[in-house]
């Protein structure tokens, strides 16, 4: 609404509606000042210091940190503002690892982008000679702390929308660094793979893992038959680094361009989808019909996935135990299509082609193999196969179109807008009401569940019942809605999760920028291209329907599960040491003399651990923790037990868990100190020359 | 042999030192932990105490075990991260094991003139540090430069925990140093 006041902006009037800082107005009036810190999905923070605009009568003010004021009159580019701009961008390429060529981010970084546009030609200061090292350790993303502007995008990205915070600031001064707890690796913490961070990064201290290379060598090695898989979300942004709008559905094209680099058979991952709506649709009214395991959380996002694993363990039961559309196309692939083919799995090379950088971790998990051998052998994001169809010099903008390849290239309008947030939930609606009333689905749209907002909520009348439905964008808000569930202030049948914003869209691995409205035009085309295909539900595919009658019998049936389902558990989140509690020498006073006490030829003593990890902690490891000592303590047993604190034994579902020699006890509830005393720890330090049992085996208080 | 009046005190107060240390790190490491948990308790858990519980967790362990750090991270409802960065901000906060005994070395002004830097490399010989090592391997010391200790009338000072030992020189620091380790010497072989 205009309400009459404004600003002068270089000599413009501006009317101000309502915007919240100076930098939204400025843009608004068609002048794009630059940033690195400014996202409008983030709060501010006010460091990059690009955005400097001078006030008549305030001097110099960061814009996006500066509410605008009636009457302000602004200068975006005087002298002085230019030539700090430029100074500040030498500044930080003084600090930055300039290796330009070679980047993985070169034509697409922010940093490059502002230094050539803001006529930088020339950086006075000599280059840093601190080489810090580079962290490879994750599937998803590659961190160079080198390279690092320290605008902080990919914390706030982590912490606030993702409300994770695996990354943040450390040191001070000139030693200021952006890294995870303890200086540690990306793979060894609670990072869940989403790639938003690379996503957010404007240079290339954070980038999307690149597996190029090893898809170059399965095509080029004669002995393997190579496959492609193209999700849904790829198809409406791979055309963005080609010149088309975001948005724009380019199906045929990259269809085209991967048979031309040489992939022997190009699929989709919307059958794959087709197939997991089948599989969620019959385990959902199954558990709707005997009232166990709601609300049933979706399983196609893994970053989501691992999400779960690591802090609501009490609700992993509920996630569906069906495997994503990727694990189920590589699991029909290597069972059912190599042999079709007469080949072995591990001849038949799976590329998957994602949005996701998650989805390189999912491909990973040891439990997604046939016979040993990966059923999804290499992920790809829409960058990495954007840059292949560059190397190759395809000229993608001229290329004819091209259709899938039979059987697996024939999806419904279900599968397609499984790459939207929303879409999954609607897809499973379009088949369970058929389901549950037995009747034709007349329209096929709920619109209800559509849309960018982060969470969204609908009831759906079916066979005379309610379907209470959540649908929620961002790890950040499904952990306000799974608060809100654990507190019982929240009741739904069925809940669709996806990590990144807007759903696969705005996924990690997708073309930058991946603002939002880049992600809600890419989601307006998977609808559109919804509507184009004939058959809009899954249950009408053909093919998925021979696939039951020639292999997999019916939706979660036995043979469906073997191939399709898996089973989760929780997760650590963080590796780390112990805390040692007795009977080791501590690491400080009196150390070098207790070492002689510990090597005195005694039997070896029992190892007891008990877990202070949060789930543990809450139901009240601690107090486990100090009645173990006080119990040890009362069975003369304190010089034969070394006790310590840790970190996790992956069974935060039925905490608090203790081991003892290896072997983990679950449900041990303060009172059951002593009896854990009694039956684990004195036969074994009364046999503790006896072999210790498997560190797999696992007894639980709750089963006396 | 220039054995004065204030080098008899120097050796009476090095016994106290001793004495005192040792009694305060009698307790196991249980006890500590158990510590850390009344320090949780007392502050209720509060992430706006983080600095204050990290002050005193300090205070029990000397240092921030990167373990208890993840503790109180898991306590507080704050992702480790966030703990790790303020922990590594504040320079008042040792991430790395201290030495029972923290010695820190004026090079300020007033001492370099006096000879701070002889002073200072008699200490790293003695306690056999090579450049760069700060702590020494039984983690009994520590040794750091600082820029002024308020008692420049008494260059080139040391200050050894909460001690300050003024007009040193390599050869009186060296004694300090022998005193020391003799009377910990003692108290290990009485445990």
């Amino acid at each position: 609404m205009i309400n009459g006041k404004k600003i002068i902006v270089d000599g413009q009037a501006v009317p101000l509606d309502g915007e919240e800082n100076l930098l939204e107005v400025i843009r608004k009036a068609g002048i794009n000042l630059p940033t690195f810190c400014y996202h409008s999905e983030l709060s501010v923070y006010g460091a990059c210091r690009m955005c400097l605009v001078e006030v008549e009568g305030g001097g110099l003010v960061a814009a996006c940190s500066t509410p605008p004021r009636d009457g302000m009159v602004i200068r975006t580019n005087t002298e002085r503002v230019r030539r700090l701009r430029r100074i500040i961008i030498e500044l930080l390429l003084a600090n930055h690892n300039r290796d330009c060529t070679t980047c993985e981010k070169s034509g697409a970084c922010k940093l490059q982008d502002l230094a050539m546009q803001l006529g930088v030609r020339e950086v006075r200061l000599g280059q840093r000679d601190v080489r810090l090292p580079v962290d490879k350790s994750s599937p998803a993303v590659v961190r160079d702390p080198n390279k690092c502007i320290l605008c902080g995008d990919c914390v706030r990205m982590c912490e606030e929308v993702q409300g994770i915070g695996v990354l943040d600031f450390a040191f001070r001064g000139s030693r200021v660094v952006v890294t995870p707890a303890f200086n540690k690796n990306m793979a060894e913490v609670d990072c869940v793979n989403c790639g938003q961070c690379a996503a957010v990064c404007p240079t290339g201290a954070l980038v999307v893992k690149s597996e190029v290379d090893e898809a170059w060598k399965a095509i080029h090695d004669p002995k393997k038959t190579v496959i492609a898989q193209i999700a849904p979300a790829v198809r409406v942004a791979v055309g963005e680094a080609f010149g088309m709008p975001p948005g724009e559905i380019a199906t045929g094209k990259i269809v085209a361009a991967l048979r031309r680099i040489g992939f022997d058979k190009v699929f989709d991952t919307c059958f794959a989808a087709d197939l997991t709506v089948m599989e969620e649709t019959a385990e959902f009214t199954e558990r709707l019909a005997k009232g166990e395991r709601l609300p049933q959380f979706t399983s196609c996002c893994p970053a989501w996935v691992k999400f779960a694993e690591q802090y609501y363990p009490g609700l992993v039961p509920n996630i569906s135990t069906c495997r994503s559309p990727q694990q189920m196309f590589g699991s029909v692939a290597k069972k059912f299509y190599a042999r079709s083919l007469g080949i072995k799995p591990e001849d038949l090379f799976v590329i998957s082609v994602m949005p996701c950088t998650a989805k390189k971790f999912e491909a990973r998990r040891p439990e997604f193999n046939t016979g040993g051998v990966r059923d999804v052998d290499l992920v790809l994001t829409t960058q990495e196969v954007t840059r292949m169809i560059k190397e190759s010099g395809i000229s993608f903008e001229e290329l004819e179109v091209d259709s899938f390849d039979a059987p697996f290239g024939f999806a419904s309008g279900a599968g397609i807008i499984f790459g939207v947030t929303g879409g999954v939930a609607e897809a499973v609606l379009r088949a369970a009401y058929e389901k549950l009333t037995g009747k034709a689905l007349s329209d096929v749209n709920f619109v209800e569940v559509r849309g960018m907002k982060s969470l969204k909520e609908a009831t759906v009348e079916a066979g005379g019942r309610e379907i209470r439905l959540a649908v929620v964008n961002g790890l950040g808000a499904a952990r306000d809605l799974l608060d809100k569930i654990m507190r019982g202030e929240a009741s739904y049948d069925l809940v669709e999760v996806m990590a990144c914003p807007g759903g696969c869209v705005g996924g990690g691995g997708q073309p930058v920028p991946n603002t939002r409205e880049a992600r809600e035009k890419r989601g307006r085309g998977l609808y559109a291209a919804d509507k184009l295909v004939q058959l809009r539900k899954s249950q009408d595919n053909p093919v998925v329907t021979s696939l039951y009658g020639k292999w997999l019998d019916e939706p979660n049936g036995k043979e469906a599960h073997k191939a399709l389902h898996t089973a989760y558990s929780s997760r650590r989140r963080i590796s780390g040491e112990d805390i040692e509690l007795t009977g080791q020498p501590g690491a400080g006073p009196g150390a070098g003399t207790a070492e002689d006490g510990r090597c005195d030829g005694r039997v070896s003593k029992v190892d007891v651990a008990v877990c202070v990890g949060t789930s543990c902690y809450l139901r009240g490891a601690y107090n486990v923790l100090q009645n173990l000592i006080d119990e040890v303590g009362r069975a003369g047993l304190s010089d034969r037990v070394n006790l310590h604190a840790t970190f996790c034994f992956e069974r935060c579902d039925k905490g608090p868990s203790v081991s003892v020699n290896g072997r983990v006890i679950t449900g041990v509830t303060p009172d059951k100190a002593g009896w854990v005393v009694e039956n684990f720890i004195r036969p074994q330090a009364a046999g503790s020359q006896s072999s210790p049992s498997s560190s797999s085996s696992v007894d639980s208080a709750m089963r006396r | 042999m220039p054995e004065t009046g204030v080098h008899q005190d120097i050796h009476q107060e090095v016994q106290d030192d001793v004495h005192d240390v040792g009694r305060e790190a009698d307790g196991l490491a249980n006890r500590r932990f158990e510590k850390v948990n009344e320090i949780l308790e007392k502050y209720e858990c509060d992430r706006a105490a983080l600095i204050s519980i990290l002050q005193e967790v300090q205070d029990e362990y000397r240092y921030l075990p990167k373990e208890i750090l993840t503790y109180v991270a898991t306590a507080l409802g704050l992702p480790p991260a966030k703990v790790y960065g303020v922990a590594t901000f504040y320079a008042q906060f040792s991430l790395e094991p201290q030495g029972k005994y923290v010695i820190r070395a004026c090079d300020g002004t007033a001492c370099h003139v006096r000879g701070s830097q002889p002073v200072l490399r008699a200490i790293c010989n003695k306690l056999k540090l090579k450049d760069g090592e700060r702590t020494t391997r039984d983690l009994m010391f520590t040794v750091e430069t600082v820029s002024c200790l308020g008692a420049c009338g008494l260059a080139p000072v040391v200050m050894i925990n909460d001690k300050i030992y003024g007009q040193m020189t390599p050869e009186k620091v060296t004694k300090v140093l022998d005193d020391i380790i003799k009377a910990e010497r003692r108290r290990g072989e009485v445990q």
